[in-house]
């Protein structure tokens, strides 16, 4: 028996049957690519909460408008409406269905994380308390909206199957943690495949909240630039359906080889300053991959563009692969999604590997001069065989995925 | 099947102090005394710490240091699960009333102790353990999502995991829309293989719904109204130490547990 601490088990390769993502760049992932592609940022001037100080979101355009309605309004809040846009996209739903025909409603797991849940619900229905009573309207739904595993509950109903679930959040890993849940539950024999991913969207307690640790940018976000000054929060959803390679996979296939997950025993919301827990979740996932650094051709960093933040995962990188392989943040594009940065970000790195993309960093100016990872500003075309995905969040919950090419 | 050890338990609930205080009454052969859940406090957290602490970090890491106490196993070493059907509602309640005055302006702290996995980040912080830890929810089924997950990890991954479910009361109008009995805290430290320190296997099986095996009759109230108790069954059985089954209840699904008694429940050979 290995300590928990230390050593891995080595992890079967899974099969990411199918994705699909919603952003600020756009639904789906010919949108998102073609963004991505262009290096044309979703970031615009903060139009969400008349905020007292200024700052840039990542936000999913006409939400506001696409209500659940039907079996599914009981479930209506910002953070679902998201996730249903992602769950219509790419074809997502009948790969669900045809993996469904193969194994079964209730061999297919649902495990997706979020950090809010459906939280700007309960903000508006505070806002409307009863003035005589203190009650919340009675219109109020929380079970299926606030609570945290609404996101689950939703993402099961709409999908149509019955095994396990249950929501992983741990602030800005959530959506990443997922992964590693599901490929356990799948190893387990629990499920034969599984929905995982998540999402996280716009409201008002992040937006002070972050503001109120002094870490929001009045400007498009900076990731490992010289003059960043925080990040700009986005929102987003993304899915990805997960199961034992298969017959009906083949070469364009992306897999999910590893997984690491640390915690940083240092504080609930600044990284170690040397990133010894990120650099232990990248070990991790290579361990857990069977694969050396020199086997990575590109890492899409957590790079929020905090002060602290960049210098702790720029230490981590360089200290574990030297200069090697090309790094960027995508959260120029998209902004901070938050617990969603996990899911999109290894999306991003699906699409990076099948259509040989290499993303770049809008916003990003100078790079840090006191960086020593091989940080990339330009979007180029680029073979990526396979990439690491970092996601790090609060409570120094940090968790690292590899993504790779089938063949 | 998965086959778990249980190496040691902590347990805070209402009139259930901690784990070997509580064994007669789960056992059925002491009268249960309700009273206030009190959460001892955590010799895990600086004094300064201890003082500032949310009721949800306080009672998770007293039952996580119990259950390690018994297991004599390192915390430092050890993955973790920690589970609850919500989180901290008081804390997002202070929140979500001053998002709703005319001065918005939120405390760092009360922003950084309102993400659901803060009771992990302080047991990492406090017990200096860098191993991988999970934060769950399921509603009411969170204890058994937690228990799959738990063990799930412990098998797969052939390591030893602390469980740690906890849930405390909301505040109102919270609590209206969402009643919560009284603050109940349980924790388990699983191994995959037998050791010196288990006292009992449990075998963990998902299955076809069926109906949920009640807590002793005293209990069963709490079991009902508190999401973290649904873990009493379990807890019953682990005390009486006796061969038995468990059911427990899980969205339209249900873990069946086998409970196979290895030695005496105090932890005593």
């Amino acid at each position: 028996m290995t300590p928990s601490g230390t050593a891995r088990a080595r992890m079967r390769p899974l099969a990411i049957g199918d994705l699909s993502l919603v952003s600020s760049l756009g639904a789906g992932r010919a949108a998102t690519l073609a963004a991505l592609r262009d290096g044309k940022s979703g970031l615009s001037p903060c139009t969400f909460e008349s905020l007292p100080f200024p700052t840039y979101t990542g936000e999913v355009p006409n939400l506001d408008s696409q209500p659940l309605t039907g079996e599914f309004a009981g479930f209506d809040c910002r953070n679902n409406r998201l996730a249903m846009l992602a769950l219509r996209q790419d074809g997502f739903l009948d790969s669900v269905a045809a993996a469904t025909a193969r194994h079964g409603a209730s061999r297919i797991g649902v495990f997706v994380g979020t950090s809010t849940s459906g939280l700007l619900q309960t903000e508006t229905a505070y806002r409307r308390r009863d003035a005589a009573t203190g009650s919340l309207p009675p219109d109020f739904d929380y079970d299926r909206t606030h609570n945290t595993y609404s996101l689950a509950r939703f993402v099961r109903a709409v999908c149509g199957v019955h095994g396990p679930a249950f929501v992983v959040s741990a602030a800005c890993a959530a959506t990443a943690k997922a992964f590693a849940s599901a490929a356990r539950m799948i190893a387990a024999g629990i499920c034969d495949a599984a929905i995982v991913g998540g999402a996280d969207t716009l409201c008002a307690t992040t937006l002070y909240g972050f503001h109120s640790l002094g870490v929001i940018a009045p400007e498009p976000c900076r990731p490992f630039g010289a003059d960043r000054q925080g990040i700009s929060i986005g929102e987003a959803a993304g899915f990805a359906l997960l199961e034992r390679p298969a017959a009906h996979h083949d070469s364009a296939t992306i897999l999910l080889l590893g997984v690491g997950e640390s915690a940083d025993a240092h504080h609930m919301s600044s990284p170690h300053p040397e990133g010894i827990g990120a650099r232990l979740a990248m070990q991790r996932a290579l361990a857990a991959a069977g694969l050396e650094t020199a086997a990575i051709d590109y890492i899409n960093l957590h790079g929020t563009a905090t002060p602290v933040g960049d210098v702790a995962e720029d230490h981590a990188v360089f200290s574990l692969f030297g200069a090697g392989p090309p790094c960027s943040s995508t959260k120029g594009f998209t902004g901070h999604t938050l617990g969603a940065s996990g899911a999109i970000e290894a999306a991003i790195c699906a699409l990076a590997i099948r259509h040989s993309l290499l993303p770049g960093s809008p916003h990003t100016g100078g790079v840090d001069p006191a960086f020593r990872s091989h940080y990339v500003r330009e979007s180029r075309n680029a073979r990526i065989d396979r990439a690491m995905s970092n996601s790090f969040g609060f409570g120094g919950s940090n968790c690292s995925l590899i993504l790779g090419r089938a063949a | 099947m998965m086959r778990v050890y249980v190496e040691g338990v902590g347990l805070c609930g209402p009139g259930l102090d901690a784990w070997n205080a509580s064994l007669n009454v789960l056992a059925g052969v002491a009268d249960y005394l309700p009273a206030p859940t009190v959460v001892p406090p955590s010799a895990l957290l600086p004094a300064n710490e201890r003082r500032r602490a949310v009721q949800t970090v306080k009672i998770a890491l007293a039952v996580g240091a119990e259950a390690f106490a018994a297991a004599a196993r390192d915390p430092a070493e050890t993955a973790t699960v920690l589970t609850s059907s919500g989180g901290d509602g008081e804390t997002i309640d202070q929140i979500l009333t001053v998002l709703a005055s005319p001065n918005r302006e939120l405390s760092p702290t009360r922003f950084h102790n309102s993400v659901h996995n803060a009771p992990a980040g302080y047991w990492s912080i406090a017990t200096g353990s860098q191993a991988a830890s999970s934060s769950l929810c399921c509603h009411d089924d969170s204890f058994a999502a937690g228990l799959l997950e738990a063990a799930a990890q412990a098998v797969t991954e052939h390591c030893a995991v602390g469980l740690i479910a906890y849930d405390i009361r909301y505040p109102p109008p919270l609590s209206l829309v969402r009643p919560i009995g009284a603050a109940f805290a349980a924790a388990l430290v699983l191994s995959p293989a037998p050791t010196p320190a288990a006292f009992a296997a449990i075998e963990v099986t998902l299955g076809p719904a069926a109906a949920p095996t009640a807590a002793p009759p005293a209990l069963e109230a709490l079991r009902r109204d508190t999401p973290a108790a649904r873990s009493l069954p379990l807890l019953a059985a682990l005390a009486r130490n006796a061969p038995s089954s468990v059911t427990l209840g899980y969205l339209d699904l249900a873990l069946a547990l086998n409970i196979l008694p290895l030695r005496d429940s105090r932890g005593q050979s």
